[in-house]
């Protein structure tokens, strides 16, 4: 293998990471204000991803929809918290888990009630389409690149919200103590229904930028949990900084693991036994990584005491 | 005799009752369905011993159900094509027999929680959930590619299984087989749960500190209950697959564990008899809403949250009236 | 309270209480994918398949369609509720090869004929075929093979291929290079239901490939041709019909302009039975029909071609009428093979658009009379 291809990869596997980072981040922030387990982020995705198909096909415009994907994903968000979500905070994790795994079917079915069950479409814009070449003669997708400055700039942006506004004071406040800040005059309902509907837009936003990528469809969400899921639980739970150093080292992991596994076994076996073991255990590596991460430090990389 | 008793007996009644009256009848079917809901049950009372007697959140148990199922799929694929397993350092034969499947599944998926367990209980609460949930999808995607037994297209046994005395084809037979099994496992569960060991562990749920103070490794009792519902778990997989003639990966998938868990919930977690109502309601509502709408996992969805949202304790509960599973 | 669960229970009997209707017609029972991601080919091979009774009169034959929601264990199910409780004569209708797996041996050792209207996988094609099942649609492998052949006379030297891990993926690459037989450039495993192939774009191009042969159905198909549309890598691409169908194509868009992919249908096969086909779906579904949707129509004009030749209560001779093949195929000529799996011609079609209407037409032929490698395994 060329260092130029390493590199090519390494870069394809931080854009993965910094996608991962958009859906995990708003997990990781619903569950370290609210303690909430949230099966149903997955479809927030989703309907981010359906959004943005829906208004891009009827105005044309990607920008607007980004802006419809943003906006129907922390309205769906909004809904879902103060019917749903909100009688759950005080429940134990199994009834936030069934109840939220309720909400995925109503989704998933609901959104191919209103779309139908073929796939729909949403395509990269002409102004970031097609290839650039970076030093070194790599040539790299513009887009993949873009996607790659606004997962770093959110991530950027969350960390200053976090720790220079009042919302992020009250946010960090109601982590560590959520009776004292409601005794202290805080609208504590409000404020959940806000980081919910953040975390939400967020993981709209994910699946409108991977929408233009892959296939926008029914179930697209819920890899994409699990994989969320994973990269929360490598961080540790809670932190945002984890969630940016797993969703980097989850990217990472699977991208070049799919590659590198391979091309060691063939070292020692037969080429098509290489590919098929290869790519068998490559599949595993990242529940191998978290499982690793969980035994050595139980509480994931960056996780405080819950 | 207490509500919760009366409603124990009458969800066993029922479930032994509907089979028998279809039996009369002739409607093979429903006894399919009956014979699915006591393995279900089954694979949820393995469950629930984690889940409610030990407070041990695992959604991971698609991996016990699994590796029951493949015991089952492999054992009996072998005899199908009459190869052994393995001929070296010795001989080991393939088998249609169920009473050594059972054996193999419950020995196999102990093995496997075994493992799972000593690693996945140094972490506790969400994280306790994700490891376990790591574990199953690592079994997962390890089944669907590797090639041996299939892949993702998983095994096929053309005739179930044989039990010596009883024609496993006949559904009714089948089903008392798995009612049988459904029945030792509720009344060993009820045994554990006033044993000294589910005393301690039930203790240790509620209040770790307290066990560890008078003495008591916590660890050693979580690991000891997860072995033993891991095992439980693993049982019901080789039953399911002998109900399908069939095993692939799918019973590995996270919706099978999240499915699993949906059933102890439903019906109310560690309620002795929850697992049984909660599998019976959601194989009938799975039935009765599939021919209504083409659309029906919605209407499921909803009722779901309503059961969570208002009906705590499950069904079991709702009936029963008591909102504490534990005295 | 206790009234929750009598009514449970008397829904479990309801179910079991629908007695067949016995007025000569034969009861079909259709298992299929209509909810969840892959809905849209068992919504279109159901489509067809009640297209082509509707078209014969609509009263020959009961179908009782059920949703399989693609998992094997409701799919056995369903084909027990179906053989035990509806007491159907025929099945048909599943998508997925592993959920065939599941349900064909059991269903064939109970005597009852199963009619595939798409999966056809290797192992009931060999060892494992079965004089009562009959595959409509295709040997798994054909498409494939017919990708290779014409790779291989369109005079590439280096392609690169690339399956997901899965049995069907594994067919598909050794399909591929069974008719081929040339050298590769690389040859990549990718995992199943992946969605992002940034990594496999760039393997591809620093091997120095002269084209692409990919098999990724459904949502993985349409990730990798938009993501490889973007890569800005230029060469020719390949592959079997699935990920070029008409329900997906409008997903893919532009990126997938140009394309060749290899199918044993298209809309635009000249003879009057795909002419008819084509335009009553129109008329009848307001869309244009899929690869899935004929196999569903010739499915059922089989069937009803059986019919008119022999009775099922004669098992024999209703195998020997299906055998024989004696009904007017959208695809033109049809014929069974030893295995009970089809001879036919496999086409080359190209990407292009009509309108604002991806659609694919059909540019070459890639194999004549095509049966399958498994004819001589399979001992019937």
């Amino acid at each position: 293998m060329t260092p130029l291809l390493f590199i090519e990869q390494v870069l394809n596997g931080l854009q993965f990471g910094v996608m991962l980072f958009l859906m995990a981040a708003g997990l990781t922030l619903v569950f370290g204000v609210m303690g909430l387990i949230n099966l149903a982020h997955g479809s927030l995705y989703m309907v981010g991803a359906f959004a943005a198909a829906a208004v891009a096909g009827w105005s044309g415009s990607f920008l607007l929809a980004l802006v419809a994907a943003l906006a129907a994903s922390a309205a769906a968000g909004a809904i879902v918290e103060l019917t749903v979500i909100r009688r759950l905070y005080d429940r134990d994790h199994l009834d936030q888990v069934l109840a939220t795994f309720a909400l995925i079917l109503i989704f998933s079915e609901g959104t191919r009630w209103l779309f139908g069950s073929f796939p729909l479409f949403l395509d990269i814009p002409d102004w970031l389409s097609g290839p650039v070449t970076l030093p070194g003669g790599i040539e790299y997708p513009l887009y993949r690149l873009a996607i790659i400055a606004v997962g770093l700039s959110i991530a950027a942006g969350l960390f200053w919200l976090i720790a220079r506004t009042r919302l992020g004071i009250r946010i960090r406040a109601g982590e560590s103590d959520r009776e004292m800040i409601a005794a202290l005059g805080v609208d504590i309902s409000r404020l959940y229904t806000i980081v919910f509907a953040l975390g939400a837009a967020l993981a709209g936003l994910a699946g409108a930028m991977v929408g233009a990528l892959q296939s926008v469809q029914v179930g697209m969400g819920e890899p994409v949990l699990i994989l969320a899921f994973v990269v929360i639980v490598i961080g540790g739970i809670g932190s945002i900084k984890g969630a940016l150093i797993g969703a980097l080292l989850v990217g990472l992991t699977d991208t070049l693991g799919g590659l590198l596994l391979p091309e060691a076994l063939k070292l020692f076996m037969e080429t098509s036994d290489a590919t098929a073991t290869g790519s068998a255990l490559a599949s595993m590596l990242i529940y191998i990584l978290m499982a690793v991460v969980l035994i050595w430090r139980p509480r994931g990389l960056f996780g405080g005491a819950t | 005799m207490n509500r919760e008793r009366m409603v124990n007996a009458a969800l066993l009644t029922l479930l032994l009752g509907v089979p028998l009256w279809a039996w009369a009848t002739d409607e093979p079917f429903t006894i399919t369905l009956a014979t699915r809901v006591a393995i279900l049950a089954l694979a949820g009372v393995g469950l629930n011993i984690a889940l409610g007697l030990g407070g041990l959140v695992s959604l991971g148990h698609a991996a016990f159900f699994g590796i029951g199922g493949y015991a089952m799929g492999i054992l009996a694929s072998h005899a199908q094509s009459y190869t052994p397993l393995m001929e070296s350092p010795f001989l080991l034969e393939g088998t249609k027999s169920m009473p050594v499947i059972w054996l193999v599944a419950l020995l196999a998926s102990a093995l496997a929680a075994l493992v799972i367990g000593a690693l996945s209980l140094r972490t506790s609460g969400v994280y306790f959930i994700m490891i376990t949930l790591a574990f199953g999808q690592m079994l997962y995607f390890f089944s669907i590619s590797w090639p041996a037994y299939g892949g993702e297209d998983g095994l096929s046994i053309y005739m179930r299984n044989g039990f010596p005395g009883l024609n496993t084809l006949d559904p009714i037979q089948f089903f008392a087989i798995c009612f049988a099994c459904l029945a030792a496992a509720l009344w060993f569960n009820a045994r554990l749960v006033r044993s000294p060991f589910g005393l301690a562990l039930n203790a240790a749920r509620q209040s770790p500190e307290r066990v560890e103070t008078v003495g008591l490794g916590t660890f050693r009792l979580r690991f000891v209950a997860f072995v033993i519902s891991g095992a439980i778990t693993g049982l019901a997989g080789a039953l399911f697959a002998d109900l399908n003639r069939f095993v692939s990966p799918n019973m590995f998938s996270w919706q099978m564990s999240g499915e699993i868990m949906v059933f102890v919930i439903l019906g109310g977690v560690g309620r002795l008899y929850g697992p049984v109502a909660g599998a019976a309601l959601f194989i009938t509502l799975e039935h009765v809403l599939g021919g209504i709408s083409p659309f029906w996992h919605v209407w499921l969805g909803f009722l779901l949250l309503l059961v969570v949202l208002f009906a705590r304790g499950g069904i079991v509960g709702l009936l029963a009236g008591r909102r504490v599973a534990h005295d | 309270m206790k009234l929750t669960i009598f009514v449970a229970a008397a829904c479990i009997a309801a179910l079991g209480g629908a007695a067949s209707a016995d007025d000569g017609a034969l009861k079909v029972g259709m298992i299929t994918t209509l909810s969840g991601g892959g809905a849209g080919l068992g919504i279109d091979t159901r489509d067809g398949f009640l297209l082509a009774a509707k078209l014969a009169g609509g009263d020959a034959l009961d179908i009782v369609v059920e949703d399989d929601q693609r998992k094997p264990d409701i799919a056995v199910q369903l084909a027990d509720k179906m053989i035990q409780s509806e007491k159907v004569d025929i099945l048909t209708g599943i998508v997925w090869s592993n959920l065939a797996m599941a349900v064909v041996p059991a269903a064939t050792a109970q005597g009852k004929f199963y009619l595939s209207t798409n999966a056809a996988p290797s192992a009931l094609a060999g060892k494992g075929c079965h004089p009562n099942y009959f595959s409509v649609s295709y040997q798994n492998d054909n498409l494939h093979e017919a990708a290779g052949a014409y790779v291989k006379d369109a005079g590439y030297t280096n392609p690169f291929i690339l399956a997901p891990n899965y049995p069907a993926g594994q067919d598909s690459l050794i399909g591929f290079k069974r008719l081929y037989g040339g050298d590769l450039a690389g040859e990549v495993y990718t995992k199943l239901g992946q969605t992002d192939y940034a990594a496999e774009i760039a393997q591809i191009r620093a091997s120095g490939a002269d084209s692409i042969f990919f098999f990724l159905p459904g949502g993985m198909g349409i990730s990798f041709l938009k993501q490889y549309a973007d890569s800005g890598l230029d060469l020719p691409v390949v592959g079997p019909a699935f990920s070029f169908d008409q329900g997906i194509l409008q997903a893919v868009g532009d990126a997938a302009m140009g394309v060749i992919n290899t199918s044993q249908w298209n809309k635009d096969i000249d003879n009057p039975a795909n002419a008819r086909f084509v335009e009553a779906f129109q008329a009848e579904y307001g869309r244009l029909p899929s690869l899935y949707a004929a196999q569903g129509y010739d499915t059922a004009n089989l069937l009803l071609s059986a019919m008119a030749r022999a009775d099922i209560s004669d098992a024999d001779a209703f195998r020997a009428a299906l055998k024989s093949a004696d009904f007017d195929s959208v695809r033109g000529d049809f014929a069974f093979a030893a295995n009970n799996h089809p001879i036919q011609d496999i086409y080359v079609r190209e990407v292009i658009k009509e309108g604002d209407v991806y659609t694919n037409k059909i540019v070459g032929v890639a194999l004549e009379d095509h049966a399958n490698v498994y004819v001589d395994e399979c001992n019937m």
